[in-house]
């Protein structure tokens, strides 16, 4: 049974009926199809407001991601965080909505710079357990009045509650960008990421794909991105041959993870102290790529590997985003944390509505 | 302003709270004095005053936990303090409240420039975290302009911002972990020096939860690297809109500045009085500062020269030398001091859309007309985060009165053009009966289950952030 409400009302009364558990889903690109019955948000679409000389954006929850991102090209602007486009590495069909989006907190490459999902996203509208609309945040960057729920729900896949508005901070598209590319292996790679962020050259995009090597973008003015992808140029040659590139697509592959698309194998993600992802990446073994300085790591392992164990010890966390091993997509939380995760669902969502997906991996084959 | 009476039957219990406080904390670390507990009696909003029953300072997260088990047994509040220079009253104690305050706490845990982090105790104030970096050229970004004084606990509590957080981003943007101590002494680890965890964002719901969800004791920040130079320019205007317009294109020009501060006349007047920074005689200036090298801070501000050009600004002054940088920031820096100088004043923080600016600088200009009080206005306009200082006389009966209800009127100015009560000050006892202005019962709702989750009892800090009436049951179960 899917549901797919026009209004937010619609939606929050739909809630209020539901006799028990549901799933949610905006474009399916990532969530497995519902086991039960769903709620498909894409009827909740379109944007209330944007202005671009505030750089800020409200758009509703179920709008297609691309729909999104032409509105702010039309007027030279962007998402900072970068979303990807996972289709291809995750072998799916759809229309990835900006919820989902938000649901899963998806950032990009210029996470390293400008932040997550989260860091953007400021202020949300969303239907709970009870079939209530709860308003936080706003449309303006800095609010502190009362607690961070926006935060709270980013990242929040559709276990509190079901979203419905989300206000982004948004950034100008930068005039010029270019990529220093210095040929390490990827073991020497996670040295060279950092030796590059912890300049004063303002990198926007730190990754290491096998067969290039690091990869270290700037972005901004043209004179700027000249002058300090030359100056890397120079600070990391003592690391490995250093040239330098403009070809934007680099960054549309790290983005969409494609250097890992097409592989056989499960697909895994670490997110760990950057420093150790090198080890990491040669207790695995197999198909790796780097993002975030070495913060972001992916992996294509064997079918029902449990990459997790194979790479321990790291600093961080590990989730399986496809297949159906015998290791849980994510680790158990430590007891006190879940104590207050649980709490916290039971509190928005009493009757365990958003409980549709709890038990299954909500992943693809 | 009200707070709930004390409990009688916590009062009559002192003795027997603080002797067992004293069994389980060294003897140096709980004070009862009341000499000694007067100095824990407000923050900076010190308008407002009350000793605590007590004072603990412990010196490690084990000491915080056994006195919050403790208080959490007797089922007496307790107020976190950092460094108490709380605007809003956030660190301000009630009389059957144990002040516990994490001054003592104040190492350095662990650095490290390839994973670009610190970790922290959370008694260390904001400077002294960068000041443990700055040798090998990195720096903790969030800058309040407290930052000698307040502590990172209270930069936590309060999600504060700082000078440069257009382009940095406030705390919860450079926060990677905490150690969190809840009221019934439970000692939870969020975060940790790597991007994401999985599981619900609970680290970004801790921070600016304003001390009522738990106690901070440790915190692991990002630092950046130091930029290679900075430059301030000014630009002068003879009209607040045309000084509007121009922030809102500087900013759809993409181009990024760290800070662009806005300040209208009545306040260039009363620093210029003060400070003599030399500022032109108009009526609304700016003072926008890019980073980089040398050629690239040229690159920016030839830009902005073009983009305030189109303005007819009365003038552009840009810094040819370290002097001319210190003079351009001088009268911005004195701005709260020079305030103090003439008057008493009050300092709000509302944040409005940036391109209400206009009209919300007119409408306080009537509003402030109306009261009989001066207000001038002196705020980082690129993110719409407004400080508006209402000028008033502490000694004058009624004045302080009519101050709060003039600044009142202008904050929900703010959430009527579509934004917020406040912007990087926190809500503490200051804001709370104005919350139901911006929130609907049920997002205020939504928010106090999120507090019953981390402290069922309402123990901690209980007082502040929802208006009295909507915080009653749950206080008094
Ligand atoms: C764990 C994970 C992490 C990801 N991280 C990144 C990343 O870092 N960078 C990147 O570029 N891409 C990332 N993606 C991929 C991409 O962003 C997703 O494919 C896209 O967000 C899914 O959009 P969708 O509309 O198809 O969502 P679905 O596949 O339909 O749903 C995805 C999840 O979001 C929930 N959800 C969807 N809409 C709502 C809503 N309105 N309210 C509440 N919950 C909702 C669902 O319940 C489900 O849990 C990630 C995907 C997953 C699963
Ligand atoms: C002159 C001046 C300038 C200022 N400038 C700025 C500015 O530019 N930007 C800005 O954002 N703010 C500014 N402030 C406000 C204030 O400095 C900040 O709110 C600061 O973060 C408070 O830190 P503190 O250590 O003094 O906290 P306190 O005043 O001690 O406490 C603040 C809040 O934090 C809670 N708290 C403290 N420690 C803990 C802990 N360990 N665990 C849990 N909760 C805790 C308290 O309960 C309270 O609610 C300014 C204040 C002054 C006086």
């Amino acid at each position: 049974m899917s549901h797919r409400p026009e209004t937010e009302a619609e939606l929050a009364q739909l809630v209020r009926d539901l006799p028990g558990p549901v799933s949610v889903r905006g474009g399916a690109t990532r969530a497995g199809p519902a086991a039960g019955p769903e709620i498909r948000t894409g009827g909740l679409s379109g944007v209330v407001l944007y202005e671009p000389a505030a750089l800020t954006l409200v758009v509703r929850a179920g709008t297609p991601l691309s729909q999104v991102e032409a509105v702010l090209a039309a007027e030279g602007q962007r998402l900072p965080f970068e979303p990807g486009d996972w289709r291809a590495v995750l072998g799916t069909e759809g229309t990835s909505t900006i919820g989902g989006v938000v649901a899963e907190n998806a950032s990009g490459p210029r996470r390293v710079q400008a932040g997550a999902c989260r860091d953007s996203l400021i202020g949300v509208r969303f239907i709970d357990g009870r079939g209530d609309v709860i308003a936080n945040g706003g449309r303006v960057m800095k609010n502190v009045t009362g607690y961070d729920l926006v935060k709270l729900m980013a990242g929040s896949r559709g276990r509190v509650g079901v979203l419905t508005e989300l206000s982004f901070k948004v950034q100008p598209i930068a005039p010029a960008q270019a990529t220093v590319i210095v040929d390490v292996p990827v073991g020497a790679a996670p040295a060279v990421l950092s030796a590059a962020l912890g300049s004063p050259f303002d990198v926007t995009g730190a990754a290491w794909v096998a067969g290039q090597g690091a990869l270290l973008r700037v972005e901004g003015l043209p004179g700027s991105v000249a002058y300090r992808s030359k100056e890397l140029q120079n600070l990391l040659s003592a690391l490995g041959a250093a040239r330098i590139e403009d070809d934007a697509a680099i960054w549309t592959a790290v983005r969409d993870v494609a250097p890992l698309a097409g592989l056989p194998g499960d697909l895994w993600r670490f997110h760990l102290r950057p420093s150790q992802a090198g080890a990491v990446a040669a207790r695995i073994g197999g198909a790796v790529m780097l993002d975030w300085g070495g913060g972001c790591l992916w992996a294509r392992v064997p079918r029902g590997v449990d990459a997790r164990a194979i790479a321990a010890p790291f600093d961080g966390h590990a989730r399986r985003m496809s297949g159906t091993g015998l290791a849980p997509a994510d680790p158990p939380e430590p007891q006190a944390v879940a104590r207050i995760t649980d709490g916290l669902r039971a509190a928005f969502d009493p009757r365990g509505i958003f409980s549709g997906d709890a038990d299954a991996d909500v992943l693809y084959p | 302003m009200e707070m709930p009476p004390p409990d009688p039957a916590i009062l009559s219990r002192k003795d027997q709270i603080v002797a067992g406080l004293r069994a389980i904390l060294p003897a140096d670390a709980v004070i009862d004095d009341p000499v000694e507990t007067r100095a824990y009696e407000c923050d900076a909003l010190s308008a407002y005053r009350c000793p605590p029953l007590a004072v603990v300072l412990p010196r490690s997260t084990a000491e915080v936990a056994a006195a919050l088990r403790f208080c959490h047994e007797q089922r007496v509040p307790v107020v976190p303090r950092g460094a108490g220079t709380s605007l809003a009253g956030g660190s301000m104690p009630t009389a059957d409240s144990v002040v516990l305050g994490v001054a003592r706490m104040t190492s350095v845990l662990e650095v490290d420039y390839a994973d670009r982090f610190i970790r922290v105790e959370a008694g260390r104030t904001n400077l002294s975290v960068t000041g443990a970096v700055e040798s090998a050229g990195f720096f903790y970004a969030p800058d309040p302009s407290s930052q000698l004084a307040c502590a990172i606990s209270g930069n936590i509590a309060m999600n504060s911002g700082g000078a440069h957080c257009l382009k940095y981003g406030v705390t919860t943007n450079n926060l990677l972990g905490v150690t969190l101590v809840q009221m019934d002494g439970t000692v939870v680890t969020l975060g940790g020096p790597f991007t994401e965890s999985g599981g619900l964002d609970l680290l970004g719901l801790v921070c600016g939860s304003e001390g009522q969800l738990g106690v901070v004791t440790e915190a692991t920040l990002r630092i950046l690297p130091k930029p290679e130079g900075a430059r301030p320019v000014l630009i002068a205007f003879s009209a607040n809109d045309i000084a509007g317009a121009c922030v809102a294109d500087i900013i759809r020009a993409g181009i990024l500045p760290v800070a662009i501060e806005f300040m209208d006349r009545p306040c260039i007047r009363a620093t210029e009085a003060f400070a003599q920074a030399g500022y032109p005689d108009c009526e609304a200036l700016l003072i926008v500062e890019v980073e980089g090298s040398a050629p690239e801070i040229d690159e920016q501000i030839a830009l902005i020269r073009q983009i305030a050009a189109r303005h007819t600004p009365i003038e552009f002054r840009e810094a040819r030398s370290e002097d001319e940088a210190r003079r351009i920031w001088l009268g911005r820096k004195a701005a709260f001091g020079a305030m103090g100088q003439i008057n008493d004043y009050m300092c709000l923080d509302g944040t409005i859309p940036v391109s209400a600016l206009p009209e919300v600088l007119r409408r306080i200009g009537e509003l402030s007309r109306e009261a009989g009080l001066e207000v001038a206005n002196v705020f980082h306009a690129g993110d719409g985060n407004m400080h508006p200082l209402i000028l008033y006389n502490a000694n004058t009966p009624g004045d302080l009165e009519r101050c709060e209800r003039l600044g009142a009127e202008i904050l929900k100015l703010c959430v009527e053009v579509g934004g917020c009560l406040t912007g990087e000050h926190g809500v503490g006892v200051e804001k709370r009966d104005l919350m139901r202005v911006q929130f609907r019962p049920a997002d205020l709702e939504a928010q106090m289950r999120v507090k019953d989750v981390f402290d069922p009892r309402w123990l901690l800090n209980p007082a502040k952030v929802f208006p009295l009436d909507a915080s009653a049951a749950r206080r008094a179960a």
